[in-house]
């Protein structure tokens, strides 16, 4: 762990306005914010522990959990959930066996929603790890997540 | 052959993109490499619903929906046979006809694209295109022509409000900046486009990224600021890395950094992702959050023209202020204040999405109605349905019925109905779409990103949320409709910033037009739009063909029947999922769903 955090205070200068983009190296590095990340970041930024949990909490963005291999990310956009959003959180879900939103037990994945992927015209529609697919029914759903999630 | 040489513009906004158009430009590419056709692709289009869209210049030949495996037939019809590929054309929904050229097709010549102009027309990853289509020319009319006085003027005179949905004047707030004292003064652009169902920032980013830029920097020199900074949501990766490329070339070409042009004067942009909260998009949120704390807004004032970032005047304005910047500065005040209504000047952007036939990305003269919008350019209602209702606005709008169709469209028509401009969004909502529903999916929104700062929003929205939840699932009670009422009006008067004085519009505008529906719910045991699941059943008519499909899909085994039979469903063991509804045949369509019957219909 402390080199990778090495390399990510070594592109900043430990400055208080910086936290949220540390947080977010510090994220991109290990798909989540570590409990031992956090008090090194504080002590990098020289702030309380406590403030960086503040600004980190409060921002969507972060977790303190680890993520799945496959991140599903269920859009709940206007558009999407006038479209049929819910239930193809619902059927998303139910294929990797999970009640809503969460992570699987063996960690192969993780399902969230997202406020808006922006790409409304397509509603509703969702990303698997970052690709976008869109116009979708329960059907291509179960499809898509046949073909492995990937 | 035609000598003039053709380009074909392929486009990666992030409704093709998804849609693999890499893909296919890449195979073009293959095809077309060794010929004079030039290959290139472009940010959004806009008419997102036909995506892919390639599209052959200087004719403007609109190919809809294209494949990868299309490109040959496509490089075949330039090289070889100069026949378009008349199967790939665009069909009107409204006539079924095909048309050839995007010029004909009434989405696009129904509108006026201003913010929008180079939006699926440049490569958004090469600023020679921006330049050639007369880019950065307003800012050199700014660093050579006018003092900084003068170009606030002329933003002042051109009538243009903020765009980002609040409607202040843009020129008394540049004004206000400019007069502020200090020697160290910020730009920050607007870019957390955070409202569900709203894509119009994202586009112009991706599309027409130098816009911004050049009315980041045309405003720098106007208040007489060195550095600005982006604020753009992280949600957005190709935003980011589109204006990441644009503002290196735009250094590279000296229109950032020291000495712009040879002028003397220094202006350098940096980039800031948002991290997923909602409320930063108010002015003094994303302020305190560039500042790398949680980002809850303060009181006003001191507004930000005297003390915002870092305690600095910073001038802040949206995505779209900015890019419409650049025309007003080359063409002037005049032309701009030319378009538009009385009080609401150029144009506006709306993302037309929901239940419409053309989703995509829009731009009209403000004042248009309505009914030019959906109808005229997004083609009506998808599958032939009712309309109901549109929302504009986002969370913080509302959502107005039949009867404003024909009112003309600008800021304070849409205030009076109750709803908003906002940044954009425009969803249309069908005879299927609950009006409840709706409402507590925006307090849903709402109530998750109130930063909880102020007790009306934090815990009201809260409350607010509570009672839509009961009436939706069933459990309203009479008083349920008062009690609503009572708490929107006060969250309104009791919250600090917009997010909260706007939470309850969602809610007190569908009870202003659509009482009946929440009557409908919480009186008589039904959802008029046969949409909440609490008040619904689904059951098979006899003119089931007993193909099966519906059993074979069903998750929980609630259908019976066998092969060429009359099928019918268990209701006990149904969980309304209405997967039998989407798979069945069109030509057979013998599911019905039915509301307001008792539970063991």
């Amino acid at each position: 762990m402390d080199e990778t955090l090495q390399a990510i205070f070594s592109q900043f200068d430990g400055k208080q306005e910086e936290i949220i983009p540390i947080l977010q190296s510090v994220q991109n590095a290990y798909t989540y914010l570590p409990e031992e990340s956090m008090q090194k970041i504080a002590r990098f930024t020289r702030v309380p522990e406590s403030r960086v949990y503040g600004v980190a909490t409060f921002y969507a963005q972060f977790r303190f959990t680890p993520t799945g291999r496959n991140i599903v990310s269920v859009c709940r956009g206007t558009a999407c959930h006038v479209r049929g959003a819910p239930a193809i959180l619902e059927e998303t879900a139910r294929l990797v066996g999970l009640e809503g939103e969460g992570t699987t037990e063996d960690l192969e994945y993780t399902v969230e929603t997202v406020a808006c992927i922006g790409c409304c015209a397509l509603a509703p529609c969702l990303t698997i790890n970052d690709e976008v697919h869109g116009n979708l029914n329960k059907k291509m759903v179960r499809k898509l997540m046949e073909a492995g999630g990937k | 052959m035609g000598a003039e040489k053709r380009t074909l513009l392929v486009c990666r906004g992030t409704g093709c993109e998804s849609n693999k158009s890499p893909a296919i430009q890449a195979a073009l590419t293959g095809e077309l490499g060794a010929s004079d056709v030039e290959v290139k692709f472009t940010g959004c289009h806009g008419m997102c619903q036909q995506g892919p869209i390639v599209i052959v210049e200087p004719e403007g030949t609109f190919y809809s929906h294209v494949k990868e495996k299309d490109a040959p037939t496509i490089a075949d019809s330039l090289l070889h046979t100069s026949q378009p590929v008349e199967k790939l054309y665009y069909k009107d929904p409204a006539t079924d006809q095909q048309i050839s050229s995007y010029h004909d097709i009434p989405f696009y010549s129904k509108q006026t694209r201003l913010v929008l102009r180079n939006c699926g027309h440049i490569n958004p990853e090469e600023i020679s295109d921006y330049v050639d289509a007369g880019g950065y020319q307003g800012l050199e009319k700014a660093l050579f022509e006018l003092a900084p006085e003068e170009i606030v003027d002329s933003v002042k005179r051109s009538g243009l409000r903020g765009r980002g949905g609040g409607g202040f004047s843009t020129g008394t707030k540049w004004q206000f900046c400019q007069q502020a004292d200090g020697d160290v003064k910020y730009v920050v652009c607007n870019a957390d486009e955070g409202d569900p169902g709203a894509f119009m920032d994202r586009s112009v980013l991706e599309g027409d990224p130098h816009a911004v830029l050049e009315g980041m920097t045309i405003a720098a020199r106007a208040i007489g600021a060195r550095q600005g900074y982006i604020y753009c949501r992280a949600e957005y990766p190709l935003a980011i890395k589109r204006l990441q490329v644009a503002i290196a070339q735009a250094r590279e070409r000296g229109y950032l950094g020291e000495d712009i042009l040879g002028s003397g004067f220094d202006f350098d942009i940096e980039i800031f992702q948002g991290a997923g909260a909602f409320v930063c998009g108010e002015e003094t949120a994303l302020m305190i959050s560039i500042e790398g704390n949680r980002g809850m807004p303060r009181i006003r004032p001191p507004y930000p023209a005297q003390s915002g970032l870092y305690g600095k005047p910073t001038l802040l304005n949206n995505v779209k202020t900015y890019a419409n910047i650049s025309l007003i500065v080359r063409n002037g005040a005049d032309w701009f204040a030319g378009i538009g209504t009385e009080k609401s000047k150029g144009t506006a952007v709306f993302a037309l999405t929901g239940k419409i036939a053309n989703s995509g990305l829009i731009e009209v003269p403000m004042g248009a109605t309505p009914r030019q919008i959906i109808y005229e350019i997004g083609g009506g209602i998808l599958n032939g349905k009712k309309f109901k209702a549109v929302q504009t606005g986002g969370p913080s709008g509302g959502c107005l019925p039949e009867s404003f169709l024909d009112v003309p469209v600008d800021y304070d028509s849409l205030i009076e109905a109750g709803s908003m401009m906002g940044s954009g969004g425009m969803v249309v909502l069908d005879e299927d779409t609950c009006m409840v529903d709706v409402a507590r999916y925006f307090l849903d929104f709402t109530e998750k990103e109130s930063c909880g700062k102020c007790v009306p929003c934090r815990l009201g929205t809260k409350q607010m949320l509570t009672i839509l939840q009961d009436i939706v699932e069933g459990r309203g009670r009479p008083e349920d409709i008062e009690t609503l009422e009572a708490l929107g009006k006060s969250i309104k008067v009791g919250s600090l910033c917009g997010l909260g004085q706007t939470a309850p519009n969602p809610v007190l505008s569908t009870l202003r037009y659509f009482r009946d529906e929440y009557e409908a719910h919480v009186f008589e045991n039904r959802c008029p739009a046969k949409s909440c699941k609490q008040f619904i059943s689904y059951h098979i008519l006899d003119t089931c063909v007993g193909c099966q499909l519906c059993a074979k899909n069903c998750s929980s085994d609630a259908i019976i029947g066998g092969h060429k039979e009359q099928h019918w469903i268990d209701q006990e063991k149904c969980h309304k999922c209405g997967v039998c509804y989407e798979v069945c045949p069109p030509k057979v369509f013998s599911i019905e769903i039915r509301t307001g019957e008792s539970e063991a219909a």
